[in-house]
């Protein structure tokens, strides 16, 4: 099918995932405040074991496999006529596979806490679709004002998610924290979205990026307007020093949630980051590049310093995601087709293996926020060793260690910073990656090596059913892609066609 | 025997073999019980050192280049594919392996009382990742079984070793994986040059050594391989992970680490490093530094190991002596030299390997391995003391054992341009005399005076079956070498004629530049 954006009601076709998440999301908001489920969040227990919401989950899992479809559909696709608005290129849906992939494994985690913790599983649910929703148009847009309506939508969602544990002090408090923070980032986002428009008459993306290569552009303005719109994505990516909310917000949000923003936001910030920079400023390369070459290189070897110290494996884990932000800055900084293909696949590996290593934690603490100290892993994978091995995969693959993918993502990004030459950002990837090895290897060697004091502390472990599923997907992808890469590669690879003409005079810009 | 291999189509597919068969191993001895899983792991190995001994004749003695080459694709947009070869060098390394990983498992039958079924699925993803170093032909499939040989050895340490084995583990882990991320973004600065030379990437060794490099590109690349390698044999001052490493570790991992693991180091420098950046490697100012460091290796850890009370720390010591002569050896850059720093390669993997079976042993009887806690124990355990002295001399390298031919070659090959440091490092093997006698002394045949050591067994029949062959192979060598030597001098020769014709090369380039009257700049970016 053509779709041509002449046409306003084309527009439906070219949106179709977000519309059908959002249709679903609201289905599941009625259902939800009706009949038996309106009461399900003040039913006695909380056990594991109750199934009330569990059908809301599963109605969300369908949502998103129709979203899914939709997706997949509109590889079919071709365009025809102007589009100002949205974009139907390989790059937006490569990165739907990914917010897809993280909703679907963060309900999949969720059904157990959602019912042990007594939360409003049908808002609970919706929210996680709308913000997947938010993220699509965020990822999709060719506007700086799609851009930011999506951030938006992403954004509130997510700040109700993390607040979403009213009997949790650290959940209102992390809740508070982010949007307080959040709102304020989203401020110099606008800001900066304001002053492009006023440096170069336009908000689209494409249309910013001719008007600043013809020369029509006002300098004046556009410095700083990069400057803003750099800190507002920093902020969203949570880059040193951008980054304060972060472990607050990820400790306190429930940690299914933790689990999948981590690895979601993270995605939809930095695919629009690149989109915005790497299409809209390509042009003006050499005045902010040393601003990411900088931000990366504080990122990477502060968050990996302060990581060493964690207790709390929450923490320890945002971190780790922090030190990740920096990894990925480094192929915003390359700005060239490798790095943007390798920034695409990474943040596809990154989500299994942060949202599969949250997953054992939540099953450590057995669905609730008990437990969460790297000391208590104490004799863990001897008692579950199948739990245990899987952890290590995942420490492994965030690790970068061979055989995962993990590691061959790290390839892929250190392979586009050489293609523009960061061999200084490539030394700090690597020293700051050692460090993290003490990190990772810290909680391998708690479960593997110490000897427990008390015996069976680590019996009572219960991985529902949907979590299994989740677990058993995320470390047998991590370790196809670690092992067989090369049709991940090439998905990533081919995703970037089309994005736009970027690269060019690029090389040779060393440190 | 030649022929029955080859109507076996043997060369085609051994290489292969050796590394999957082990892996294979590992599901085997996961589903196996847990009483029976140490004699799967031990009889799987055997097949794999069977198989591996048919090398010895499918090897072709008179090539020099990388032979049974085979290659297939793996990543293709990277131009990674998985290669495999062999040549003189790496021969005799992976024959090394396979042969001590089985005798290290043989050996951990006693040792390893808990959690058999991991360990011994652990020492076969070990073996396998040690083979795979050896063999590898693509420099990408190198990195990743270089790295991948982390992994069971720092749960190996870290989950059987003793009470500081933690610390020990994360420290080796930590020192082997800071050197060879440096080494990784120096692999890939080749492939971007290769990429920039041929338009696509490329992680194939024998294409990489094809792009020219500018001087100074190859002393940054020199440095970053040389550090990953160093730390790796160690190379003073970078080995302080080692003797913590063998202490904490159990009897096998110690066994392992110092035949196989260390090797990968020097194996490092003969295949890539001289090879690759053959300029460098002549750089007066490198290869001193490598000389003088290798001779400080030699005498300071020598003194430090004679000063140990606990025996193990001794030989671990020892292991840093010992690698300190095959880097003299390479760095000598002559046959001699680099078939001596071989040699002392192989005769260190059973020498030591073996000491340390021995002393696992006698710790195994009396739980402890400080020195002073010994003596006598000759006359309750003959054969005991025996094997330990044969052992011990081949370790001093008293002519007549394997010791002797590697170190007495290194020595000729560095006499040829360093006389001052070969003399010094003489002085080495005068002290490694002075640190192993008095231990074997204390040890074996001062009074017997305690209690607990008059009632130490004498060798069961399975230490005979571990021992026997390594004392042989250690005679056998010492009196007849010629059969290793003759299997590696082609190789030692190719790389030395690479390294001597990058000179001829560069003199030539700089000539014509010259004539030119455009001299180009070698600075970087």
């Amino acid at each position: 099918m053509t779709i041509d954006f002449s046409r306003q009601l084309h527009y439906v076709w070219a949106l179709l995932p977000e519309i059908i998440l959002c249709v679903s999301g609201m289905v599941i908001l009625v259902v939800g405040v009706s009949g038996r489920y309106r009461h399900a969040h003040m039913a006695a227990g909380g056990s594991i074991e109750s199934k009330s919401g569990d059908d809301l989950g599963w109605l969300a899992l369908l949502g998103l496999l129709g979203a899914a479809m939709a997706n997949a559909w509109l590889y079919s696709v071709t365009e025809v006529g102007e589009s100002s608005m949205i974009a139907v290129d390989r790059f937006r849906l490569f990165s739907n596979w990914i917010f897809l992939l993280a909703a679907v494994l963060g309900i999949l985690i969720s059904f157990a806490y959602v019912y042990r913790q007594r939360l409003q599983a049908g808002e609970f649910y919706a929210l996680i679709l709308f913000a997947t929703a938010g993220m699509m148009f965020m990822v999709g847009a060719r506007d700086l004002i799609v851009v930011f309506l999506g951030l938006e939508v992403m954004s509130i969602a997510v700040y109700t998610l993390t607040a979403f544990n009213r009997r949790d002090r650290k959940s209102a408090e992390g809740g508070l924290k982010y949007f307080l923070l959040g709102a304020f980032s989203t401020g110099f986002l606008l800001y900066g979205i304001a002053l492009v428009y006023g440096a170069t008459g336009s908000t689209n993306v494409a249309v910013i990026g001719e008007a600043i290569s013809n020369g029509e552009a006002s300098m004046g303005l556009l410095s700083p307007a990069v400057a803003l719109l750099t800190i507002g994505f920093a902020f969203k990516v949570s880059a040193i020093p951008f980054h304060m909310w972060t472990p607050d917000v990820y400790e306190g949000a429930p940690a299914p949630v933790t689990a999948w923003m981590s690895a979601a936001v993270k995605a939809a910030a930095f695919v629009a980051f690149l989109r915005v920079f790497m299409v809209g400023f390509d042009a003006i390369y050499a005045l902010w590049y040393p601003i990411l070459w900088w931000l990366a290189a504080i990122t990477m070897v502060g968050a990996n310093l302060i990581a060493l110290v964690q207790t709390n494996i929450k923490r320890m884990l945002a971190y780790s995601s922090i030190a990740h932000t920096g990894y990925l800055l480094v192929a915003i900084a390359a700005a060239n087709e490798t790095a943007a293909a390798g920034m695409l696949f990474y943040l596809l590996v990154y989500t299994l293996m942060n949202m599969g290593a949250f997953a054992i934690v939540m099953s450590v603490s057995h669905h609730s926020e008990e437990r969460l100290y790297i000391d208590d892993y104490v004799g863990f994978g001897w008692s579950q060793p199948l739990l245990g091995v899987f952890l290590t995969v995942f420490l492994l693959s965030l690790a970068g260690f061979p055989g995962t993918g993990g590691f061959m993502g790290k390839i892929y990004l250190l392979l586009g910073a050489a293609e523009s030459d960061l061999w200084i950002l490539s030394v700090i990837l690597v020293l700051t990656t050692v460090v993290s090895y003490w990190y990772y290897l810290r909680v391998a060697w708690v479960m593997w090596m110490k000897d427990p004091e008390t015996e069976g502390q680590h019996n009572r472990i219960i991985v529902p059913f949907p979590m299994r599923f989740a677990l058993l997907a995320s470390v047998g992808l991590i370790l196809y892609v670690g092992i067989f890469p090369s049709a991940a590669l090439e998905f990533a690879r081919t995703s970037i066609e089309g994005l736009g003409t970027f690269g060019g005079g690029l090389i040779g810009q060393g440190p | 025997m030649t022929a029955l291999l080859d109507s076996i189509g043997y060369s085609g597919w051994v290489l292969h073999t050796l590394i999957w068969m082990p892996i294979l191993g590992i599901g085997l001895v996961l589903w196996a019980d847990e009483q029976r899983a140490k004699y799967v792991a031990f009889w799987w190995s055997a097949v794999v050192l069977i198989l591996s001994l048919g090398l010895w004749w499918a090897f072709d003695p008179t090539v020099g280049g990388i032979q049974m080459e085979s290659a297939t694709p793996w990543i293709k947009s990277w131009g990674v594919s998985y290669a495999l070869g062999i040549d003189g060098i790496s021969l005799f390394m992976v024959m090394l392996t396979t042969f001590s990983a089985s005798i290290s498992i043989l050996a951990s039958f006693n040792y390893i009382q808990n959690r058999q079924r991991p360990f011994y699925a652990l020492m076969l993803m070990l073996e396998a990742g040690v083979v795979g170093v050896f063999l590898a032909t693509d420099l990408f499939l190198f990195y990743v079984f270089f790295e991948l040989t982390l992994v069971p050895m720092y749960f190996i340490v870290g989950i059987w070793g003793g009470a500081r084995r933690i610390y020990a583990a994360i420290k080796f882990f930590l020192y082997t994986a800071l050197g060879s991320l440096l080494m990784l973004v120096g692999i890939l600065y080749l492939v971007y040059r290769a990429k920039t030379l041929l338009g696509a990437p490329t992680f194939a060794y024998a294409e990489l050594l094809q792009v020219p490099l500018s001087g100074t590109e190859q002393l940054w690349l020199f440095g970053a391989f040389a550090l990953a390698f160093s730390v790796k044999i160690p190379v003073f001052p970078l080995h302080t992970w080692l003797p913590d490493a063998h202490v904490e570790a159990p009897t096998s991992g110690s066994v392992i680490l110092a035949a196989v693991l260390l090797k990968i180091g020097t194996y490092g420098f003969l295949r890539f490093l001289l090879p690759l950046f053959p300029v460098a490697a002549q750089h007066p100012v490198v290869v001193n530094t490598m000389l003088v460091l290798a001779v400080i290796g030699i005498i300071y850890t020598a003194c430090v190991a004679a000063v140990q009370s606990d025996a193990k720390k001794l030989v671990a010591y020892t292991s840093v002596a010992h690698m300190g002569f095959v880097v003299l050896g390479i760095f000598a850059l002559n046959v001699n030299g680099l078939q001596g720093g071989l040699v002392v390669m192989i005769s260190h993997g059973i020498s030591t390997g073996a000491l340390f079976l021995l002393l696992g042993m006698l710790s195994e009887r009396r739980h402890t391995r400080e020195i002073e806690e010994f003596g006598g124990i000759a006359r309750v355990a003959p054969w005991f003391a025996t094997a330990f002295v044969v052992t011990a001399l081949a370790s001093i390298g008293l002519p007549g054992t394997s010791g002797f031919v590697g170190e007495f070659l290194v020595l000729l090959g560095a006499f040829e341009d360093h006389k001052g440091l070969a003399l010094t490092a003489t002085l080495g093997v005068i002290l490694s005399a002075y640190y192993m006698l008095p231990m074997v002394q204390r040890i074996f045949f001062n009074p017997l005076e305690k209690q607990e050591n008059r009632e130490i067994r004498d060798l069961s029949k399975r230490e005979i079956v571990i021992l026997a062959p390594l004392c042989a192979l250690m005679i056998w060598i010492g009196w007849n070498p010629t059969p290793l030597l003759e299997r590696m001098e082609p190789s030692v020769r190719a790389v030395i004629e690479r390294v001597e014709g990058a000179t001829i090369e560069a003199r030539a380039r700089v000539e014509d530049e010259v004539n030119e009257g455009q001299i180009v700049d070698d600075g970087q970016e």
